[in-house]
């Protein structure tokens, strides 16, 4: 129940930072990106403060036994830099340009109930079941490989 | 005065990732968040249907007291097109899921546990970032 309540309040205040910031209007990400315009640092300062803020909490809180309300830290140990992450980043760039927006801000600003913003979010969903059903078809494409059985092109 | 609430706004992004994961021990990355909803494990929804609730919640109370901090208006987003939403949406859905993150998890959290992986990830979202906001610059004429 506790992680639940804590899951909640970080929510509120990872968001309250997110509008605090400005991050939740487009014309700030995309003044940010534009850098042969009028350029906007203001997500260079976001970004500064929460990344040097992070770090510093880190080191404290990594040096724990685990977390207040779960079993353990679940922190990813992936290193391997591959096709996947930076073909996947690229694409993620491209449609953050495109819309101004990016999951965090896009979810916050959900509250505005604003036609855009319901349609970004929801062709942003869309796009994550896709990649489930990719997934899905790439595994069974696998497993199939491995059974040797013969994989039918439709 | 616009840097202070700027900074401001990013401490309470960095403290609030640091607080996910002294509770929950989970790393503060939306798209994996948001992407865990949509693939349902035993006891992996809850807390992430709570965090976005938290995050949706935030809007509502910025709502009251500043509304300006939120896109209100057609002309917030800079005279883009529905279709240019759906397709922007599309390419975030799946490239933050194949690319294993967002601005958060990778931008944010990544880069301050200093992981080679996300480096690479937020320098490749960055680059692209630039490269389409400068198309978009040239096909809509300025409007971007």
């Amino acid at each position: 129940m506790r992680h639940l309540l804590s899951a909640l309040l970080v929510g509120l205040l990872f968001g309250a930072g997110l509008a605090l910031g400005g991050m939740t209007l487009p014309e700030k990400i995309v003044g940010f990106l534009d850098v042969t315009g009028d350029w906007d640092p203001s997500l260079l300062f976001v970004m500064g403060g929460a990344v040097l803020s992070y770090a510093a909490l880190y080191r404290r809180i990594a040096r724990r036994e685990g977390p207040l309300f779960g079993a353990s830290f679940q922190v990813p140990t992936n290193r391997r830099i591959d096709r996947r992450l930076v073909v996947g980043s690229l694409l993620f760039g491209a449609g953050w340009g495109l819309g101004g927006l990016c999951p965090g801000p896009a979810l916050t600003s959900l509250a505005t109930g604003a036609t855009e913003v319901v349609t970004f979010v929801a062709a942003m969903l869309g796009g994550m079941f896709l990649f489930r059903v990719y997934e899905g078809a790439l595994a069974r494409r696998r497993a199939a490989q491995l059974h040797g059985w013969e994989v039918k092109q439709s | 005065m616009d840097w202070l609430f700027s900074i401001a706004g990013g401490v309470l992004i960095g403290a609030a990732s640091a607080l996910l994961l002294l509770f929950n021990g989970r790393i503060a990355g939306i798209s994996g968040i948001v992407g865990g909803v949509l693939s349902p494990a035993r006891g992996e929804v809850l807390w992430r249907a709570m965090f976005v609730a938290g995050l949706v919640g935030a809007g509502v109370l910025f709502l009251q007291v500043a509304p300006e901090a939120l896109p209100t208006a057609r002309e917030d987003f800079g005279g883009r097109s529905l279709a240019m939403l759906v397709a922007a949406g599309l390419m975030v859905g799946f490239g933050t899921r194949l690319g294993s993150g967002c601005t958060s998890g990778h931008g944010v959290c990544g880069i301050g546990r200093l992981s080679p992986r996300s480096l690479v990830a937020t320098g490749s979202f960055m680059l692209t970032g630039l490269l389409s906001v400068l198309v978009a610059r040239l096909v809509m004429g300025g409007a971007a």
